[in-house]
């Protein structure tokens, strides 16, 4: 069964006068536990995509199925809830609290969950999966750039995701330390966790089961990777 | 419901802690406007209740008899400039006497007038009190040299003087005084006596008078009227009924029929009265003061309300954060709020507890020259203190908030 149902989805920005189309009638499926890069030169849509498909923005029609719901019909709380319980993100610019400690940091999307589990039991099993444990009372500003990404990871991870998104996790990485961002997300999908990684690069991109290569707001192949 | 705020005041505690200098420099408003608010409301207090007991200590169970007619709440006649000669020496002696006040205790009748004073080569500008025998009972006040008039002086129109203890000072110095002879008005006086140091109470100095008996006072200035009669009463619960048999005993001297007051001569006021006219007036001007303080509250939450704007763009990209991993609109509108309720509530007990401080500092200071000062925090204004700050906390913290939260995730993301 299908995670993700998308069918011709479309987004235009609206600016005064001005139509941008971004993504133009795209469809496709991800099944659970796939590892599915989203490929494509700047311009061609890939983020506005993994937003959409993250619940973050809307799109402008055509439609879109997480796990069975029409996002269409979901109102701003359930799409909060959506993203706080099945959804784990991964940025570019890592986008951790300044000023904040690598713990409390991975517990911040416990705050806003509605389960009930010891926050620290379960931040600090996050981070001893990105192999941080010895870093749990640094503040952010005290690591570099790949423990950063992997506080990042271990916040995506923390609340037991249906579903992970990584957009350009490497972006502002050099290549070593970007490899081992990819293995991590490669040993995550192996374990069972379903992985969309928004990249433009090729090398990048061939970690995971299947490529979709979007140009110009189109899907212009959507294959395994051998 | 309460789970969630508390959970968003964590959140707000958090995120005030990673920015420690910030947040106390914002507070800076909401503490000297509180701590403002606190000492004012302290030091009138304490003022207030130094004038009162000053007033209570010449006794509450005082009347005093003006001449003129007045209404009760209006001015009376006689500061408005016009001398009323409706009272006499005769008057007083009438109120003195028991078969018409039965509740007395003494009179002391008064005409007060301005005069200098001379001693060999020094002179000095002073206020002369002419007065009776009774003003020691009425009044309170000690002998420290000499004696005071008799009777007999008063009624014979003895050149005798009592000085007040600045009069002695100015004019004699340390040199003995009784026995030696002083010039008012080219008359001759014998000092017989200086009365002991009372300072100013209620706004009156006691030291700096000359007391004469009054008819030699009168004669002094040519007149034979009062100013104004005090009578004490045995009791405070009598002041009532001694009222009523002052104001009987003058209609019937004066020869007025008419008892409902309208057409009396004189005025009786008692001290409970004029009481509760100061603390009145004390009380606005204390209140006054504490309203100018609060104005500086105000500005406090303006700066705080800007400071929390800037913030929330400065943020934006934490906000967007937030959203993406799962805050709803309420939980970010909740905390940036809370984030301004902690810092002007915080602010607020800071400034209480400054306050308090720098008024106690006041008293302390105040006490040590001598004056009877009580240090008085009244629970009444801790209780606004604390309610006010979070007033202002939530009125300038909604817009921020409400900025905040309406934020949408991917502009947010995006923010550079």
């Amino acid at each position: 069964m299908s995670l993700i149902e998308v069918k011709n989805l479309d987004k235009t920005y609206y600016s005064g006068e001005i139509e941008t189309p971004a993504v133009k009638g795209v469809s496709f499926n991800i099944n659970k536990g796939e590892f599915v890069a989203i490929m494509g030169p700047s311009g061609s849509g890939k983020s506005t995509l993994m937003h959409i498909l993250g619940l973050l923005d809307k799109a402008t029609s055509g439609e879109y199925f997480f796990d069975d719901q029409n996002a269409k019909y979901l109102n701003d709380n359930e799409l909060a809830f959506l993203r706080n319980e099945k959804m784990g993100f991964v940025f570019q610019a890592f986008n951790l609290l300044p000023r904040t400690t690598v713990l409390d940091n991975v517990k911040l999307p416990l705050t806003y969950s509605k389960k009930e589990f010891d926050h620290n039991e379960k931040a600090k099993k996050a981070l001893a999966d990105v192999e941080l444990s010895n870093r749990l009372d640094y503040y952010t500003n005290e690591i570099s750039g790949g423990e950063k990404q992997r506080v990042a990871i271990a916040r995506a991870l923390v609340n037991d995701p249906s579903i992970i998104f990584a957009d350009e996790p490497t972006g502002n990485l050099d290549s070593k330390t970007g490899k081992q961002i990819i293995n991590i997300l490669q040993k995550l999908n192996e374990t069972g966790n379903t992985i969309i990684l928004v990249t433009h690069d090729k090398e990048i991109a061939k970690h995971a089961n299947r490529i979709i290569h979007l140009k110009d707001g189109l899907i212009i192949s959507d294959e395994p990777v051998e | 419901m309460v789970k969630a705020i508390i959970k968003s005041i964590k959140i707000s505690i958090t995120s005030l802690l990673a920015n420690k200098a910030r947040s106390f420099l914002t507070m800076l408003g909401i503490i000297i406007g509180i701590g403002a608010v606190i000492i004012i409301m302290a030091v009138g207090a304490s003022a207030q209740n130094l004038v009162l007991t000053q007033i209570k200590s010449l006794g509450t169970n005082l009347i005093g008899i003006l001449p003129g007619h007045s209404e009760k709440e209006s001015p009376l006649n006689a500061f408005t400039g016009f001398s009323v000669t409706t009272l006499t020496y005769d008057d007083a002696m009438a109120l003195r006497d028991k078969k018409n006040v039965p509740n007395i205790v003494d009179v002391v009748a008064y005409n007060k007038s301005a005069g200098t004073a001379v001693w060999s080569l020094n002179s000095y500008d002073t206020n002369l009190s002419g007065i009776t025998v009774g003003y020691l009972k009425v009044e309170g006040g000690e002998v420290k040299i000499g004696r005071f008039f008799t009777r007999e002086e008063e009624k014979n129109f003895s050149r005798v003087a009592v000085l007040g203890s600045t009069v002695k000072k100015e004019l004699f110095g340390e040199s003995d005084v009784v026995g030696q002879r002083i010039k008012i008005k080219n008359q001759s006086f014998e000092v017989i006596g200086v009365m002991k140091e009372r300072g100013i109470v209620a706004m009156q100095d006691y030291d700096d008078q000359i007391f004469l008996p009054i008819k030699t006072a009168q004669k002094l200035i040519g007149v034979n009227h009062l100013g104004l009669i005090r009578a004490k009463i045995d009791q405070k619960n009598n002041i009532n009924r001694a009222i009523n048999d002052v104001e009987a005993t003058l209609r019937e001297r004066h020869g007025i029929t008419d008892t409902s007051g309208k057409s009396d001569d004189f005025t009786v006021r008692n001290a409970v009265q004029a009481l509760d006219m100061i603390t009145d007036v004390t009380n606005a001007l204390k209140y006054f003061l504490a309203a100018m303080a609060a104005l500086s509250l105000i500005v406090g939450g303006i700066g705080i309300m800007n400071i929390m704007l800037i913030s929330v763009t400065e943020r934006t990209r934490e906000v967007g954060l937030r959203k993406a991993i799962g805050a709803n609109n309420s939980n970010i509108l909740n905390q940036f709020l809370m984030e301004t309720v902690v810092i002007t509530l915080l602010g607020g007990i800071i400034g209480i507890l400054l306050g308090i401080a720098v008024s106690f500092l006041i008293s302390s200071g105040i006490q040590f020259f001598g004056y009877d000062w009580v240090f008085i925090i009244s629970p009444l204004s801790i209780f606004l203190a604390i309610a006010v700050s979070t007033i202002i906390g939530l009125v300038f913290g909604l817009y921020p908030a409400i900025k905040a939260s309406k934020l949408s995730p991917i502009e947010a993301l995006r923010y550079e």
